[in-house]
């Protein structure tokens, strides 16, 4: 898997970051920070569901 | 056959709706048909016009994550929720009532506090508080309104903190905030509380650009206003809409949902009796989707032509989406009446969803995780102190709460 952000699209609603905190954090405005782009397996189900709650739909997944 | 009848306004089904009696926490049974038979069809609203309104979870999300969909009330078309918002809603411009790229950019100037982290860095203090208040309820007298002596206090002690409110002002802008969530305001009395609040921050901005403190209103002050970003009208415009929304919101979901779990002990037995902080989370997140506070509808208006489930949206319809009873889609959440604080109800849409989605909702979180692990368990015996249907719901509220809640132990 691998996981692209849009930062101009994000909403700072914080989601991401507390499913997936290995994979998503934010900067000093709340506004999401990509910590790898090619997540462990173990952390997809947090990743997919980041991307499924992100009200901006700034998260983009792409199956490898 | 049926279409031609029921599209003519008089024949439309009207919002709002009403819940059926007894049962205070599910949706208006009206949502429920046009959700299995209609979810797009329009409805009448006061003013005799006839919005469209969205029911299906999917379509929510679909919608209202759409640039097609507009969320400026100054636009023809517009669905307002009363005579009063109009009004205000066409006068007072802050973030929530604009499109992108103005409403990124102004959304932005305070969107820090309510980082991750930093909400984090509350929980202690958050923690205080509500040790504080459980401390004080149990000192003194019962029965005791739980609204009035901790669900309100809670949300308003942090909401003033962070933005650097005097909270010995509470009684003001708890009574002006009342007036602006109540749907049978007037637009004078409406914006009176709304001048009066702005008024009140204005000059508060005036105190923080000369002496800033460590507060989003200093922030606002120094960064912003000194800077010519915003205006200073514009800065505490926003302190009022987060005062606000601070308030009445999250004394809601305390108050009611507390009341949703005595009515269902076997759910608030989960919460007494655990300390694992992702039960508490998921628990949260189960009584935002089953309650769903923000029953009022959002508004906006469409500003092209969207097809959706067979049906054409035209540009300049409005766009009502009842949130609540997409949070009890069976397509998005099985067996979606029952409260399940077991359940992923992540997807929820209580917070609404789209760029405009709750910009307090990690505060929000952690206010209400707090409370749900520490109330139950340090009184364990709490139970209401008045028959059910005694209590006054909020059914006239844009946000839907009980007005109060005696509760005894």
């Amino acid at each position: 898997m691998r996981v692209e952000v849009d930062q101009p699209r994000c909403v700072a609603s914080g989601q991401c970051v507390l499913m997936a905190p290995e994979v998503f954090d934010q900067d000093d405005d709340g506004i999401v920070l990509l910590l790898s782009s090619d997540p462990d397996p173990v952390h997809e189900e947090g990743v997919r569901e980041s991307a499924a709650v992100c009200p901006a739909a700034a998260i983009r997944l792409l199956e490898n | 056959m049926t279409d031609t009848l029921t599209d003519t306004p008089a024949q439309l089904p009207e919002l709002p709706m009403p819940r059926a009696s007894g049962c205070p926490f599910d949706p208006p049974p009206a949502l429920r048909g046009l959700q299995a038979g209609r979810p797009v069809s329009r409805v009448r609203i006061w003013d005799g016009s006839s919005p469209w309104l969205i029911t299906r979870h999917e379509d929510v999300r679909a919608l209202l994550g759409d640039p097609r969909i507009s969320a400026d009330p100054s636009l023809p078309g517009y669905p307002h929720r009363t005579a009063g918002l109009k009004v205000r809603d066409q006068t007072r411009r802050t973030f929530i009532t604009m499109d992108d790229p103005e409403h990124a950019r102004l959304r932005r100037m305070v969107t820090a506090p309510f980082a991750i982290r930093k909400v984090e860095a509350l929980r202690p203090s958050i923690q205080q508080i509500v040790d504080d208040l459980i401390d004080a309820l149990l000192a003194g007298p019962k029965p005791v309104d739980l609204v009035e002596s901790f669900a309100l206090p809670l949300p308003s002690l942090v909401i003033c903190e962070l933005l650097g409110v005097p909270y010995e002002k509470h009684d003001f802008f708890q009574r002006n905030t009342r007036v602006i969530v109540r749907r049978t305001s007037t637009a004078e009395e409406l914006l009176a509380a709304s001048e009066a609040l702005t008024d009140y921050l204005d000059e508060l901005l005036t105190v923080k650009l000369a002496d800033p403190g460590d507060d989003l209103l200093s922030q606002l002050a120094v960064q912003r206003v000194a800077t010519g970003e915003m205006t200073q009208r514009q800065a505490a415009e926003t302190g009022v809409l987060l005062l606000g929304a601070g308030h009445e919101t999250t004394a809601n979901m305390i108050a009611l949902g507390t009341l949703a779990l005595l009515r269902n002990p076997d759910q608030l037995a989960l919460l007494r009796d655990t300390d694992d902080p992702r039960t508490v989370a998921g628990a949260v997140e189960e009584l935002l989707r089953y309650l769903t506070i923000t029953h009022s509808g959002r508004r906006r208006v469409a500003v092209a032509d969207i097809e959706i489930d067979g049906q054409v949206i035209r540009a300049g319809d409005g766009v009502v989406f009842a949130n609540e009873i997409a949070n009890r889609d069976p397509e998005a959440f099985p067996e979606p009446d029952r409260l399940d604080l077991t359940r992923d109800a992540r997807r929820h849409v209580a917070f609404g969803y789209g760029v405009h989605q709750c910009l307090g909702q990690p505060l929000a979180r952690v206010e209400l995780q707090v409370v749900y692990s520490t109330l139950y368990s340090r009184i364990p015996t709490l139970e209401l102190a008045t028959d059910m249907d005694r209590l006054e719901f909020k059914h006239d509220g844009l946000v839907y709460g009980v007005y109060e809640l005696p509760v005894t132990w």
